[in-house]
């Protein structure tokens, strides 16, 4: 199955949930967040969110600015 | 002198939807040389808010969290710098507050990337549906009055005019508009946002009325960021101090300060 992590197509395999996702990506599971087809979906939710063909995935953290 | 600073920064805070801050310096986190040198600045300001921008996670590689090198007493203001529409700054705006859990957003909404000036209606509308979706919202926008009112009526809690462009140090370019807009809001809060490039920049904008200023490259590229800092942190509070004093009015013509009677023959 193909889903869109920010912007790159990613193959996963089975029917994975977000939780999966963001496992198997290894990221940190604390500040960060993270979008599904432009929706937000909380942290509780991620494992009970599973992803479709061609779901697009923003995953987001925080990086250092003041503006643009 | 130093009583009185005392006395004036105990009953003067600055008030942001509940928030309240001792300082009226916030900073950004970008273009330091290194994650030291920001902290030391960090310190230095004694900024009590500090704001970060939010990006993708780089995937191809494990990245240690940059809020892990903030001194964990400051308050994020999370910014949605780097968006050019409402739809992109609402998302991150939502994004930012499922991150950090804080209503509070730096709402910037980009025009142009040469001049890095906002997008007056796209910011208003982003502001709009942001202030429904309770966040506290802080937008960066043009020094322009009708403009501060409709974000104002929008419920924004703070407004924050440019001084100039973004990055450009080159200090408040329109003064009287800023003094028109302290005038005609007396009871908004404006926080000068953009354009200061050194400690003088930083207490005009104060003088003017400004309730506050938030900077970053005029700290993060000066030579040495750490006093820069501490600069910035003495004009802030030296152009409160003036404002709140009440400057005497400008004459073309000289006016002598001693007697004019006695003068020996």
């Amino acid at each position: 199955m193909k889903v869109f992590v920010n912007g790159e197509s990613r193959e996963l395999s089975g029917s994975p949930s977000l939780a999966d996702l963001i496992t198997q990506l290894e990221l940190p599971a604390t500040r960060i967040a993270v979008e599904v087809n432009r929706e937000v979906v909380r942290r509780n939710d991620w494992s009970g969110t599973m992803l479709h063909e061609d779901d697009r995935v923003e995953i987001v953290h925080f990086v250092g600015g003041g503006a643009e | 002198m130093s009583s009185a600073v005392t006395a004036i920064s105990k009953e003067e805070k600055l008030i942001v939807a509940g928030h309240v801050f001792s300082s009226r310096l916030i900073i950004g986190t970008g273009k330091y040389r290194s994650y030291e040198e920001m902290r030391s600045a960090h310190d230095a300001s004694g900024a009590e808010m500090v704001t970060v921008a939010v990006r993708r996670v780089p995937l191809d590689r494990s990245s240690e969290s940059f809020l892990d090198h903030l001194n964990p007493a400051l308050q994020i203001l999370p910014n949605t710098a780097g968006c050019y529409t409402a739809e992109d700054a609402i998302r991150t705006a939502r994004l930012a507050r499922e991150a950090l859990q804080t209503d509070l957003v730096k709402l910037e909404v980009i025009g142009d990337q040469t001049t890095l000036f906002p997008d007056n209606e796209q910011t208003l509308e982003a502001a709009r549906v942001l202030v429904k979706e309770g966040f506290v919202v802080l937008p960066y926008f043009n020094d322009d009055l009708i403009m501060a009112k409709k974000l104002l009526d929008a419920g924004c809690a703070a407004i924050m005019p440019l001084a100039a462009p973004i990055g450009s140090g080159l200090g408040v370019q329109n003064p009287a508009n800023l003094r028109i807009m302290r005038e005609q809001l007396p009871d908004a809060t404006i926080i000068v946002d953009a354009g200061v490039g050194t400690a003088s920049d930083a207490a005009i904008a104060m003088e003017l009325g400004a309730d506050g200023v938030l900077m970053n490259t005029a700290i993060a590229e000066a030579q040495d960021p750490a006093k820069m800092a501490t600069a910035m942190k003495l004009a802030i509070e030296a152009g409160r101090l003036a404002y709140l004093a009440g400057r005497m009015p400008k004459r073309l013509y000289a006016s002598a300060s001693s007697p004019l009677t006695g003068v020996i023959k």
